[in-house]
């Protein structure tokens, strides 16, 4: 806005503020990791040491957490992303009638509170599998499956919806008219201009079914994931082991996103490229067709 | 849910859906309100059949009949697993009366704890939205119209980073920082501004700041691409009009808005009134939030009815808050998802 010096220095501490208050409790975490107190302490630093790590490591339950995080982070993925695309695509076809009428039904999971839809899925697979016999289904992870893939699908729906709407028309009916099938049409143009907003929805979907708890507490049943042992170990209380599972999150996360952008940049660059050549060949075509005419 | 009634349902509801959707091709292409090839023609029988079956199945397994079963559950009695489906299993209210009353049967005294809790969750969820808007509004609207490209990507950067950090460990980052012996009560002591360490996380302080904390993100980045569609040289015309700066906002910056800031403030609500990580971990010993009073419903009294009915409550309150946001806002739900 209009920035008189005096605006100027209130702004400045306002974003300090905010991001003091945004990143101050990671930070201070974050040191209380490295401390060597038996409660997180950040000051003063009495020793540094990597033991909380080691003893993070050396917890059983936490690894087997862990690992059934990423199996069903995984499953999640290979689920609501096929969801998520088929979704996207219906919206595109369905009668504008009752367009509105599906779109409420199925962005409804996204304001749903995640509890609820945690709670539903166990109360109805539950019913379902044992009127038809099926109890095998009644599975923990299963069900924790399940129960993210609501409201995950719809977030991949949301993404690719959002690239679809840009998708040009008369790409898919030139290939049509050069006698491509429909079939050959998904396959061949739609599924490849979609593949940015596939691997987003899938990143997305992935760490969504990773650090979620709300969910996966009700749906879980007698399994553990990482979250749920997380939630127990905090509620006996504090231990700077804690800390330093927030520390490897974090620096997993700067290391992704900074993986990620760099992976933008070079898909931007490409692309640039790309348009580029397109255009020379366009260009050279054009001034090799007008010469013989010219001579 | 009695056996074969609930079998009919579970498979009969898409089967009724999918002839509906039969039917209505059929009778606009007998109209002639639709041409062009039909679905299957169109994407051919491979892809048409997985985009029925996908959809379908998220539609009905995973969206809509859970939900279904939920309420249904919450208006029937709890029986053990034999009666089930018997002479006693019939629609009831008295899992609703439970809440309201505290007892099954009587009505002579109200529920007082629970309906506490219940007002106690909504106000200070309500409140946090309100709180978490005013802190944030500033910084989306810097980073939407007035930050530099460089400038942007690091602000976002930091801004991304404490989103994955689960909702656990945010509310632990709390306890670090505000238990007794933590560093704002040393930093307080040591300053002298206090004698002895104030109980923040006993007092609920802590568990509104890590609630404001856990969400604050949800409202900065609608608010930002709302902020961000806004054509410059409307704030511009503007401020050449005459008008100041927080007429520029309340009239030209916020109308545009709008959709994010709605879509902003139902997302914090919801989540603050259905958050369980935070409560878990933060709540003083005397304090009742709503959730975790249904978890215990559920694993601790095994009630599960009276669970179900807890939580169809929570549901409608948050129903309820989208369509009263909506309605203020005067927008459809398809502008506030985008």
């Amino acid at each position: 806005m209009t920035s008189g010096p005096l605006q100027r220095i209130l702004f400045a501490v306002y974003i300090a503020v905010f991001f003091l208050y945004l990143l101050g409790p990671l930070m201070v975490m974050g040191v209380s990791a490295f401390n060597t107190p038996q409660y997180p302490q950040v000051w003063p630093i009495e020793g540094l040491t990597l033991d909380w790590f080691s003893q993070l490591f050396a917890d059983q339950d936490m690894m087997y957490g862990l690992r059934t995080s990423l199996w069903i982070g995984v499953l999640v993925v290979a689920i609501s992303v096929p969801i998520g695309l088929a979704g996207a695509i219906v919206m595109t076809q369905i009668q504008p009638r009752v367009r509105s009428a599906y779109y409420l039904v199925v962005v409804s999971p996204v304001l749903t509170p995640g509890i609820i839809i945690g709670i539903s899925t166990v109360v109805f697979w539950r019913e379902f599998t044992t009127l038809t016999g099926t109890k095998f289904l009644y599975d923990g992870i299963i069900l924790t499956v399940i129960g993210q893939s609501s409201f995950i699908s719809a977030y991949c729906m949301l993404i690719i919806l959002a690239r679809l709407q840009r998708f040009d028309q008369a790409q898919q009916e030139a290939a049509l008219d050069l006698g491509a099938s429909y079939p050959q049409v998904f396959r061949h143009i739609l599924l490849p201009f979609l593949q940015p907003a596939l691997f987003s929805a899938a990143v997305l979907a992935f760490l969504s079914s990773f650090e979620n708890y709300n969910t996966t507490t009700f749906a879980i049943l007698s399994e553990k994931t990482l979250t749920t042992v997380l939630a127990g170990r905090v509620r006996q209380g504090s231990t700077p082991a804690i800390s330093a599972l927030a520390v490897i999150i974090v620096g997993v996360t700067i290391v992704g996103a900074i993986a990620y952008e760099l992976w933008k940049r070079r898909a931007d660059a490409a692309a640039e490229r790309r348009l580029r050549a397109a255009q020379a060949a366009e260009e050279s075509e054009l001034s090799g067709a007008a010469a013989p005419m010219a001579a | 849910m009695g056996a074969t009634g609930g079998l009919t349902l579970v498979f009969g509801l898409p089967l009724a859906v999918a002839l509906f959707f039969f039917g209505l091709a059929a009778y606009e292409r007998r109209m002639g309100l639709a041409n062009g090839p039909g679905f299957f023609q169109r994407n051919g029988l491979a892809v048409g059949l997985y985009l029925v079956l996908a959809v379908g199945f998220w539609v009905f397994f995973v969206i809509v009949l859970p939900q279904f079963s939920m309420v249904d559950m919450s208006f029937r009695p709890k029986l053990p697993p034999s009666q089930m489906g018997g002479p006693k299993d019939v629609f009831t209210l008295e899992n609703y009366r439970y809440f309201l009353f505290g007892s099954t049967t009587s009505t002579s005294s109200w529920n007082w704890i629970h309906i506490k809790a219940f007002l106690l969750t909504i106000g200070v969820s309500i409140a946090i939205t309100l709180f978490n808007f005013a802190l944030c509004y500033p910084i989306a609207f810097h980073m939407a119209q007035s930050a530099g490209a460089a400038r942007l990507r690091i602000l976002l950067l930091l801004l991304i980073i404490p989103y994955w950090v689960n909702e656990i460990l945010r509310a632990f980052a709390f306890r670090v920082l505000l238990s007794s012996g933590g560093i704002i009560n040393k930093l307080l002591l040591g300053a002298g501004v206090i004698g002895e360490p104030i109980d923040f996380l006993g007092a609920d302080v802590g568990l509104y700041m890590g609630l404001s904390y856990a969400y604050l993100l949800m409202m900065v980045f609608p608010l930002y691409s709302a902020i961000e569609s806004l054509d410059k040289n409307q704030i511009e015309a503007a401020r050449d009009l005459g008008a100041p700066w927080w007429h520029i906002h309340l009239f030209v910056v916020m109308p545009h808005a709008k959709p994010g800031i709605a879509s902003g403030c139902t997302l914090v609500f919801m989540l603050c009134a259905g958050a369980l990580a935070a409560p878990l971990v933060l709540a003083g010993p005397r304090t009742l939030w709503f959730t975790p009073i249904v978890y215990d419903r559920f694993y601790q009294a095994f009630n599960w009815p009276q669970g179900a009915a807890y939580a169809f409550i929570l549901l409608v309150t948050c129903v309820v808050f989208v369509l009263l946001v909506l309605k203020m806002f005067r927008l459809s739900l398809g502008e506030i998802t985008r």
